[in-house]
């Protein structure tokens, strides 16, 4: 009997994640989180339709509106710029979560990995002078993808031989890349640049910065594409290779895989490499497009890698998902910069802290979807009787 | 039955989505008296004795006890109105004593405090009125599953319960246990307790019910008394056709060793040795039964059989090829197919699609990949025409293999095992929770394959069936082989070298 109740349940939750869950949480989820974003906003006494208003104006999202023109439409596109400079390596992450997700893994390393794709990168792009421009960007890619896999290899190995936790052993290499990081470029560190004063690597040779394809201050980048290809490279990897197949096997049961003479060892490793691989892209790409170069606080500020978590559970591991996700968090990490949204409408460091706000109600609703459908279900105990005794009544 | 039932549900209909699990079921049991419900999985037994206990409500329909209708909300509620429940997985605390367990939750108590004193003295008063041997301070997880069994037993007594709900008692004991529960029952009802037996077993049925009500696709076909009704009978209702119960086969025609095991050693994971130096062959056209209580080293050696244990020593030889030490992969082209006790965690991965999963053994192989290209769309083709041979139903090629019933399940794994053309099938368990259409797909499909040259191992805790399918009987006792039978051994002979009684006999 007890088996003929969870299987009710999870026929029931089937039904949820393949029919409603499949968009209707995240969208759910995302409305609930700006909806107790808005009434936090208006208990701090800001009408929350100006502050949404100001903070969508912020995101450059009213440039696809035909009737937005002249000035405005000039600054419009300056935003949505950055919106998508700041949504690119947060897809290129969320895949970093998503894929090693899929193989029942969960990757915190991003932000770790990203370093050392960035750090390969840079390294990549300070040498070298002169080489053509698409072999030299190439080459610097190239060094952050190998140096990302190493990273979240070394995870994946740990994992697959001595069955260390890949929580655990993420986080812990992310404090490695971040100190590692600093320490280079510390005043007097190995790759310190040429500004005595100034903790900065040197900025990488124009040889090896990635084409601006719009705009002029802080351009939008052709890492752009990357991101979008890393996305159909992801949709193809999981669904029509072996390897994809072998990782979803493991990922949704192990000892099935095992039996049907899948590797689960060499799977995790892979998984986790081939993670760290995406993000250290994310790094890769975010030096050569727009930063150039790197300063020590940047490894305390960033947290392109963990805001890919997110993105990746809002987008439920899917490619399109991420996309949308990540245009949705960059948007309003973007609309919410005291540098974009106007100080008279709604304050800048209030904003910050709201858009950071939704960003986890939006993680909390989504995870809470077994807590939506045990309510669902609960609703279905409940009403019948409800119904029942109403009945009852003459 | 002439007094007023002390249980009577009128016209129950419980719907799930997309299902109608009961439809106007009506069912009753009077004191004194073993009703048995019977019916295959998926039938609405289940479901009926759920709603009974208070876990669903239902949808339509009423509850009467002793003549006045009632509401059951809760298992709780269901307690307190004196009606207990055992269920087939047992909810008992491993690490606390059987007293311990039978009060939990209506703990006596003196002041604050436990009174384990009182808890012990009146859990033996119980145990004393049903002739119960069973120890109140013995730790439950150092006694045996029959006399776990007791405890929830007890533990529904305890409460004061009149009626008491048995979902499937006899599918975790041995013959002799099994025995010893009729016993039990027998007791309970001659006590003037109601006694509401679920079970898909027909021999049961006829061996301790009065009365027998028959469920089939949520509705009651009929209620019968035990006298008249015959196996044969039960099965047509439970089924809706004629159903061939014994299965049909002619005398085995072995030729050549197929699977060669010697001396073979195998660890468990706590280090123990679980197989202890067992040898023993399967040839081709021949199926060979492994008999014995579960836990006896069955699993160890279906794992080290098929790759997925390293045994400690020994010798498996698979058609002439040495595989002790080879890895799933290598046992598989080696030419083993294995059908695995537990389709849903290890059988099949319940999120791929029907077709990923026919893909299991062989998705790295041409036509299926090239290179480490998949061809999905191959997948769903090759799918397709063996769904259709195998008669796996509630799905297509892309539908998720969670969404297909147990029986269905079972088909599919045996579609892709089969269609391997393995030289060595080893079937653990392979009807273990099916319903007697499913079973007797399985059996004839397996005698099939006997008759086409296969090696078939079968191993199951169900003497039933390795009486009817073995052309011969291992009996496997604390990881050693400690007989080997012809199939016309008594089931009483079996079922004492089972449990370590037989002495070493060849048939």
């Amino acid at each position: 009997m007890a088996q003929r109740r969870s299987i009710a349940t999870s026929t029931l939750t089937h039904w949820f994640s393949t029919r409603l869950g499949g968009i209707a949480i995240p969208v759910a989820a995302t409305l609930l989180a700006f909806l107790i974003g808005g009434a936090i906003v208006a208990i701090d006494g800001t009408n929350p339709v100006t502050a949404y208003k100001a903070i969508f104006e912020g995101t450059g999202l009213n440039w696809f509106f035909p009737w937005v023109t002249g000035e405005v439409r000039a600054d419009a596109a300056r935003d949505l710029q950055q919106t998508l400079l700041i949504a690119t390596p947060l897809m290129l992450t969320a895949i970093a979560v998503a894929f090693a997700f899929r193989c029942g893994l969960f990757n915190i390393g991003g932000q770790g990995q990203l370093w050392v794709g960035l750090v390969a990168a840079i390294l990549v792009a300070t040498h070298l002078e002169g080489i053509p421009r698409p072999l030299h960007i190439l080459l610097a890619l190239v060094a952050s993808i190998v140096a990302g896999v190493i990273w979240g290899g070394i995870a994946g190995l740990l994992k697959a031989s001595v069955g260390a936790h890949e929580v655990i052993s993420t986080i812990m290499l992310n404090w490695i890349a971040i100190f590692g990081g600093k320490y280079l470029f510390e005043l007097g560190g190995p790759l310190q640049g040429d500004q005595a004063f100034l903790p900065r690597s040197f900025e990488v040779f124009d040889s090896a910065k990635l084409w601006p394809i719009w705009g002029t201050i802080q351009a939008l980048h052709s890492g752009l594409f990357i991101a979008l290809f890393g996305l159909i490279v992801y949709h193809v990897l999981l669904n029509r290779t072996t390897l994809g197949y072998e990782v979803r096997a493991v990922g949704f049961n192990p000892e099935a895989a095992h039996y049907g003479g899948i590797s689960v060892p060499r799977n995790y490793f892979l998984a986790l490499g081939i993670a760290g691989g995406f993000a250290g892209l994310a790094g890769g790409v975010d030096v050569l497009g727009w930063r150039f170069d790197v300063d020590t606080s940047d490894f305390d500020a960033d947290t392109v890698g963990f805001t890919g978590i997110a993105v990746a559970l809002l987008g439920r591991n899917k490619a399109v998902g991420i996309l949308l996700a990540g245009l949705l968090f960059g948007a309003l990490q973007v609309g919410t910069s005291s540098r974009q949204l106007d100080p008279r409408l709604f304050d800048p460091a209030l904003a910050t802290d709201l858009a950071t706000m939704i960003q986890a109600l939006v993680i909390f609703f989504v995870g809470a979807e077994l807590l939506i459908v045990y309510l669902w279900q609960a609703g279905r105990l409940v009403l019948p009787r409800r119904r029942a005794k109403s009945e009852a009544k003459p | 039955m002439a007094e007023t039932p002390v249980v009577e549900l009128r016209g129950i209909t419980k719907r799930f989505p997309g299902v109608v699990a009961n439809d106007r079921v009506d069912f009753d049991v009077a004191r004194g008296e073993v009703h048995a419900l019977l019916g295959e999985n998926g039938a609405g037994k289940s479901t009926l004795v759920n709603v009974l206990y208070g876990l669903y409500h239902p949808d339509e329909g009423e509850i009467l006890l002793d003549g006045k209708p009632v509401r059951i909300n809760s298992p709780h509620d269901a307690i307190e109105r004196g009606i207990g429940m055992v269920h087939q997985h047992f909810m008992l605390v491993p690490v606390m004593t059987v007293a311990e367990n039978v009060v939990l939750a209506t703990e006596p108590t003196r002041g604050p405090f436990l009174d384990m004193r009182e808890a012990e003295k009146r859990v033996r008063e119980v145990a004393r009125a049903l002739d119960f041997r069973i120890d109140p301070h013995a730790r439950v997880e150092t006694i045996s599953v029959g006399q776990q069994q007791r405890v929830e037993i007890l533990k529904a007594l305890y409460r004061r319960a009149e009626i008491l709900i048995l979902d499937e008692p006899t599918a975790v004991l041995t013959p002799q246990e099994a025995d010893e529960l009729f016993e039990i029952v027998r007791t309970l009802a001659r006590e003037g307790h109601a006694v509401v037996f679920i079970t898909h077993k027909l021999h049961e049925v006829l061996a301790i019910a009065d009365r027998i009500t028959v469920l089939r696709r949520g509705k009651k076909v009929d209620t019968v008394p035990r006298e008249g009704a015959t196996e044969e009978g039960l099965a047509r209702m439970m089924v809706g056709r004629d159903v061939v119960l014994s299965v049909e086969k002619g005398p085995a025609q072995p030729g050549k060793a197929l699977l060669q095991v010697e001396n073979l050693v195998v660890r468990d994971e706590r280090g123990l040795e679980a197989v202890g130096g067992v040898s023993f062959e399967v040839r081709a056209g021949e199926i060979v039964g492994i008999a014995g209580v579960d836990g006896n080293g069955q699993s160890e050696l279906i794992d080290a059989l098929t790759g997925l244990r390293r045994p400690e020593s020994g010798r498996i030889v698979v058609a002439g090829k040495d595989v002790t030490r080879a890895s799933p992969r290598s046992a598989l082209d080696a030419g083993v197919g294995h059908i695995p006790e537990d389709r849903q965690r290890r059988g099949l991965v319940l999120d791929f699609t029907l077709a990923e999963n026919i893909a299991l053994h062989d998705y790295a192989k041409p036509p299926a990949s090239r290179f480490g290209w998949l061809y999905p769309r191959r997948l769903v083709e090759r799918a397709g025409g063996l769904l259709a041979e195998f008669d796996v139903r509630g799905g297509e090629a892309e539908t998720l293999a969670s969404s297909l019933s147990g029986g269905n399940q079972q088909k599919l794994v045996l579609a892709r095992e089969i269609s391997r053309d393995p030289r060595v099938l080893v079937a653990a368990q392979p009807t273990r929770g099916l319903d007697v259409g499913a079973i007797e797909f399985v059996h004839n499909r397996l005698v099939k394959e006997r008759d086409e040259g296969r090696a078939i191992l079968l191993v199951s805790f169900e003497l039933d069936e390795i009486l009817s399918l073995s052309d011969r009987i291992l009996v496997l006792y604390e990881g050693a082989v400690v007989g080997e039978y012809a199939p016309d051994v008594s089931e009483q002979e079996l079922g004492i070298a089972m449990t370590g009684g037989g002495r070493e006999q060849a048939a």
